[in-house]
């Protein structure tokens, strides 16, 4: 019997590890391939030529997590601080809910909504409307991250605070969140790798652009959007651009997990001295 | 460094000037610094405090002793008030400071005045500089006579911890030892300048040696502050202590001078605890 179960673990586990390991190769092995600098400096060639690049995308896909960022970032980590330390018992239960189902909601009705409150009021399609999106999405895992962060600062230090006359706020803004940073910066990051890589909510709120687009205001290109119309073009060279841009998608994605984990690793070593 | 070691001097004697009136003014009243009377203290329905009622002299030192559960800590925390960070606690009585109400002053105010050390030392994550900067900066107290880094300096220098960090305040405090850290807490206390401070077994988690060191520290903080140390380790309230309490059970058994309690104690559960028959 334990064999049994040793073996069936330890093939799921296997399995687990290969399928990521599998993506992670054939990316690297057809998109690595295909990622020259003209791919990151160009713009897109028109279509029936071949060659060309994605830096629209590259910096549109930019844009929109900097848009997320402002607006989802704010209101999650508020909301963090709030769960954490000023809930009373009713309402946070309400808003810890409500955010696990916020989470939990198909990114591609994130982006109706955004559809619905930003781009209907404007009438057109603009990199606003997908950053908003996308910063939707980020309100909960924030709002998650930065209250488990912050619950796991010691209540003594609440209390060394306390005791030297600090009032609850500034207890919370001098000492918890200090204390707390770290995780929460990680989390952060990691919601918007997590956040980067997604299509659905993009499709009717930025859009996309075959070439620049200035400001805020415009439908922009994005790499995720870029991948999928280029993924299900009938063109060889697109099918290349396609895995060049997932390669690019995949790093970026990886380097904030590393820069993540770089950030939680030096806190802890801060913390034991 | 010949300016530094004076202007050191300078901080320590206009330092000294409240805490030297104090005690005049405490000896010259002979009203005690603090005064509980009829406190009951309840966590939710259960009562944890009963009808407790003692004083507590100016710049003496005074144990509260007891096994485990006693409400010896939480009698602490009424005196500062620390006990409202716990939900569905409730107080009835007076806790008098220099005759004021305690229950309802204003509480930053109170924190100020009465400070805390706590059993497991609890510096923040910051430097060592930073820690003690920490009450002085909230509370904006060291405009005037001394600077901040005066004041950091001679906290430092009360929690005798300045000669083992003058060289590294910009440090994190985590890079101290145990016993460091928890005189770093004391020196943290001090900076505010309380005029009591309370002690929750400050040295149930420290060796001999670092305990000794605290205890000296008592000692010397005696002139200048109001000492109240709740501990586990009777010899530790019989070397440091000139008023002790003997909590059983939520009631304040015993209240005497520490001589008083240790040699002939007048009640049968206080020997009992005293010899060792139980606790």
């Amino acid at each position: 019997m334990n064999g049994i179960m040793l073996t069936l673990t330890g093939v799921c586990a296997l399995i687990a590890v290969s399928v990521l390991m599998f993506i992670l190769g054939y990316l690297v092995w057809n998109g690595g391939r295909y990622l020259t600098w003209t791919f990151l400096t160009h713009l897109p060639a028109p279509v029936g030529e071949t060659g060309g690049g994605m830096a629209n995308a590259i910096v549109g896909s930019g844009k929109l997590l900097l848009i997320a960022a402002l607006t989802g970032v704010p209101v999650g980590f508020m909301g963090g601080v709030y769960l954490s330390e000023f809930g009373g018992k009713t309402f946070p239960f309400m808003v810890r809910y409500t955010a696990d189902l916020l989470n939990g909601v198909p990114s591609i009705v994130m982006g109706i909504f955004a559809f619905t409150v930003v781009v209907l009021p404007m009438g057109h399609f603009s990199a606003l409307a997908g950053g908003m999106a996308l910063g939707a999405m980020l309100i909960p895992i924030v709002v998650r991250s930065t209250e488990e962060f912050l619950r796991a600062v010691p209540l003594t230090l609440r209390e060394g605070a306390l005791a030297l006359g600090a009032n609850k706020w500034k207890t919370v803004a001098t000492v918890v969140i200090p204390a707390g940073f770290q995780g929460i910066a990680t989390g952060i990051l990691l919601s918007l790798a997590r956040v980067a890589g997604e299509t659905a909510p993009l499709l009717f709120t930025s859009f996309n652009n075959q070439y620049w687009s200035s400001g805020f205001n415009q439908p922009t290109a994005s790499l995720p959007y870029m991948i999928y119309i280029y993924a299900i073009s009938p063109y060889d060279d697109w099918h290349r651009q396609a895995w060049a841009a997932g390669f690019i998608l995949l790093a970026l994605v990886l380097a904030a997990n590393i820069g993540a984990r770089l950030i939680l690793s030096r806190g802890i070593r801060v913390a034991r001295g | 460094m010949g300016g530094l070691s004076d202007s050191a001097v300078m901080a320590q004697t206009s330092e000294e000037q409240p805490a030297i009136a104090r005690a005049e003014k405490a000896a010259s009243i002979a009203v005690p610094k603090i005064r509980v009377r009829g406190l009951n203290f309840f966590y939710g329905q259960r009562q944890a405090l009963q009808d407790i009622n003692l004083d507590v002299e100016a710049n003496k030192v005074t144990a509260l002793i007891g096994p485990s559960g006693c409400g010896k800590s939480t009698f602490l925390r009424t005196l500062n008030r620390m006990y409202e960070t716990v939900r569905h606690t409730r107080v009835e009585g007076e806790v008098l400071l220099d005759g004021e109400n305690v229950l309802a002053s204003d509480v930053s105010q109170l924190r100020r005045r009465v400070g805390m050390v706590f059993q497991k030392s609890n510096p923040f994550p910051k430097t060592i500089f930073d820690n003690v900067a920490y009450g002085p900066r909230i509370n904006h107290n060291h405009a005037g006579k001394m600077t901040l880094a005066e004041v950091v300096e001679h906290s430092l220098k009360r929690a005798a911890l300045w000669e083992e960090v003058k060289d590294s305040l910009h440090k994190s405090a985590y890079a101290l030892s145990g016993g460091q850290q928890q005189r770093l807490c004391i020196a943290r206390a001090l900076a505010v300048d309380p005029e009591v401070l309370l002690l929750d077994e400050p040295c149930s988690a420290l060796d001999p040696i670092s305990t000794a060191k605290i205890e000296e520290l008592l000692f010397a903080l005696k002139d200048s502050c109001t000492l109240v140390i709740v501990t586990h380790n009777m010899q530790q309230a019989a070397r440091v202590a000139d008023m002790t309490g003997f909590f059983l059970l939520g009631r304040l058994i015993e209240f005497n001078r520490t001589e008083i309690i240790f040699k002939t104690p007048s009640k049968k559960e206080t020997e009992d605890y005293i010899t060792g028959r139980f606790g």
